[in-house]
């Protein structure tokens, strides 16, 4: 459905994307997960033929984003980072408008957004500018889909937005993927990782890897424990400098680190021990998506 | 499509809680105050003066100055010096000192000196006080020629000749200017700061991965402002008419004509900057830069004849030239479209360049 061949985009002094290739089918819900500014947003204007790139070609649905723009344009949805509606008129005015600009009917394609306008219809005569977050969020998703795209891009949409509603949006993405529109989505938060169907890991304008979450994980074929004390700060130090770990980062509470080997764990202990930590846990465990991604490469 | 774009800009246009009212008030108060407010007249000019003889003639001569009515004596002063102090104090502008033999040199050398000093802080002021002065003076010796019937003076009276605006109006002189400057305006600024604005919000964005065709959408940013230029224009011509009785009922169509060419010139402009804007804060100081350019490099303001050569050059590649000759032209001479098609169609000219750099400005920015 989507087919994306070794774009590569330059700003000036930037390279923004390199190489850049993957395919998505039709039906799967793909996720491109990164941190900010490793291209995420330019990837995306080029799909939606808002850019176009130094080099490679991107076929969505067999069409070419520079031939067949015009083409592209009306099979596909597109709801930027930055909300992007028309804050003067109201709800109802946005959809409508964006159904007209479509030569669609609100009323034809109501099935596909019922699920996600139901929600916001009873502040139809309010002014988009005045809603909540959460609820501009699904009206931009609702406009994006009131013309029935074939394929709909999502950029950052859960950036900024609370934890529930996060998980309530992507239980909607869900919904929509059930009825076969292939979604391609970014985001900066690698817990919904897990929600994708495959995933392509993205920093510094290039692709780290390409697949389903948990074969990402699996192929993750190191030895990673998780150490926890009460001096934090100056213990990512010390880890570092012994001989047995052989890269650690910090992990919220915890911190992270590759071990030689798992049988080592009581070297690691004794090392802490004897420059004065007290209280050390250290244990196994299993990697997960964030993980992977800072030990890609 | 076009309806639906056009139906969203009206909307957002008359949602919007100042735009609509702006539009009926801008010119209504452009048109009402700036022609009565700005004002050429010089009257009321006070003035010293030093009468050395203290003659009949000399003070005869005073006489016809004061009762000229645009004179205020504000003191009879002494000597020269202390009309000079007046001066510095800022209770007179002009200073008029009659010599000592002013009556005994007349009679006797058939000549006779006076001087005039006037304070030129003000240009204007001054010099056309001066200016009055010595025309009244002129008066008075030509007067004084014929009562002593000498023939020796040669008699060349300048009658100053104020064609086309009889009465030497100021208001009629700015009201076309003002309408000029009301259309260049609304819609330059308008239909350019409108896309900034998308451009800014990123609604512009949402726009172009819609089908939408791009030259449909800067057609549906136009369009409304052609329409308003066109209103605002309509209510300046009735408040000309009724208020200040400066009518042009039979150039009405040459009128028109004239505005609707110049909205395209003028927001193909707009358009250009635009493209080249990625804020409003951009946007608009780069349109009052050449709006200013415009303004004052024609006739609006002081005469393009008066211009030093280099500033002709300039001013003849600007289109708001053209119009202004031609609404003032059509105003205060009563010319046609017949008179006036050259200017016509160097706006013409002008409209067409501008909007075909319009578009390839906008591609390029793609």
């Amino acid at each position: 459905m989507v087919k994306v061949n070794n774009i590569s985009k330059s700003f000036k002094d930037v390279q923004a994307l390199d190489d850049v290739t993957f395919s998505a089918e039709k039906g799967e819900l793909y996720g491109i997960i990164g941190p900010d500014g490793a291209g995420k947003t330019t990837l995306f204007r080029i799909m939606t033929t808002l850019t176009i790139p130094d080099k490679g070609t991107v076929f969505i649905n067999n069409k070419s984003i520079i031939k067949n723009y015009m083409e592209i344009r009306k099979t596909i949805g597109y709801m930027p980072g930055k909300f992007a509606l028309y804050q003067d008129l109201t709800v109802e005015e946005n959809l409508n408008f964006f159904a007209s600009v479509f030569n669609a009917d609100v009323n034809d394609n109501y099935d596909l957004i019922k699920g996600i306008y139901s929600h916001i219809a009873p502040f139809k005569k309010r002014k988009a500018g005045n809603l909540s977050g959460g609820m501009k969020q699904k009206l931009a998703l609702s406009c994006a889909l009131i013309h029935k795209p074939e394929v709909l891009f999502l950029d950052e949409p859960t950036t900024g937005v609370d934890p529930v509603s996060r998980k309530e949006f992507w239980d909607m993405l869900a919904g929509l993927k059930e009825m076969g529109i292939t979604i391609i989505v970014s985001t900066p938060y690698m817990d919904e990782a897990s929600r994708c169907d495959r995933i392509a890991l993205i920093k510094n304008g290039k692709f780290l890897q390409v697949d389903t979450p948990n074969n990402i994980i699996e192929k993750f074929n190191s030895n990673l424990i998780a150490v926890k004390t009460y001096n934090m700060r100056r213990i990512l130090d010390d880890l570092r400098k012994c001989t047995n770990i052989k890269s650690a980062f910090a992990f919220g509470s915890e911190i992270h680190a590759l071990i030689d080997d798992y049988s080592n764990i009581e070297n690691v202990s004794l090392f802490l021990n004897n420059l004065k930590y007290n209280d050390i846990e250290i244990h196994k465990i299993k990697p997960n998506i964030e993980d992977c991604f800072i030990w890609s490469r | 499509m076009l309806k639906f774009l056009l139906e969203k800009e009206f909307k957002q246009f008359m949602r919007n809680l100042v735009m609509p009212r702006m539009v009926l008030i801008m010119p209504l108060v452009m048109m009402t105050i700036f022609p009565l407010a700005t004002n050429r007249e010089v009257k009321d000019v006070t003035i010293a003066i030093v009468d050395n003889d203290k003659s009949i003639y000399s003070q005869n001569l005073v006489n016809k100055i004061i009762s000229s009515g645009y004179f205020i004596l504000a003191d009879y002063s002494s000597t020269y010096n202390d009309a000079l102090k007046q001066v510095e104090k800022g209770n007179a502008y002009i200073i008029l000192e009659i010599e000592k033999d002013f009556e005994k040199n007349i009679v006797r050398e058939k000549t006779a000196n006076i001087i005039i000093s006037a304070n030129a802080v003000d240009i204007f002021k001054g010099s056309v006080g001066a200016s009055y002065l010595s025309n009244i003076i002129y008066d008075y010796s030509v007067e004084l020629n014929e009562k002593l019937n000498y023939s020796t003076s040669s008699l060349i009276n300048i009658i100053p000749l104020n064609k086309f605006n009889h009465s030497l109006n100021y208001k009629n002189f700015m009201i076309p200017a003002i309408m000029v400057m009301l259309v260049t305006m609304i819609t330059c600024f308008l239909p350019t700061l409108n896309i900034v604005s998308e451009k800014e919000k990123g609604t512009m964005e949402q726009i172009n991965v819609t089908p939408v065709n791009k030259f449909i959408f800067i057609l549906s940013k136009l369009i409304p402002y052609l329409i308003m230029g066109v209103i605002v224009f309509t209510i300046c011509i009735i408040i000309a008419k009724y208020m200040y009785h400066l009518e042009a009922d039979n150039g009405l169509i040459a009128l028109y004509t004239f505005t609707l060419v110049y909205v395209f010139v003028s927001s193909g402009l707009g358009l250009i900057i635009s493209n080249y804007s990625y804020s409003m804060q951009q946007a608009m100081f780069v349109m009052y830069f050449f709006v200013m350019l415009l303004f004052f490099m024609s006739d609006l303001f002081s005469p393009v004849a008066y211009m030093p050569f280099w500033a002709q050059v300039i001013a003849a590649i600007n289109p708001l030239k053209y119009y202004g000759e031609a609404v003032r032209g059509i105003y205060l001479q009563g010319a046609t479209i017949i008179d006036l098609y050259p200017k016509l169609i160097i706006l013409i000219i002008f409209a067409v360049v501008l909007n075909i750099l319009a578009v390839l400005s906008y591609k390029k920015s793609e």
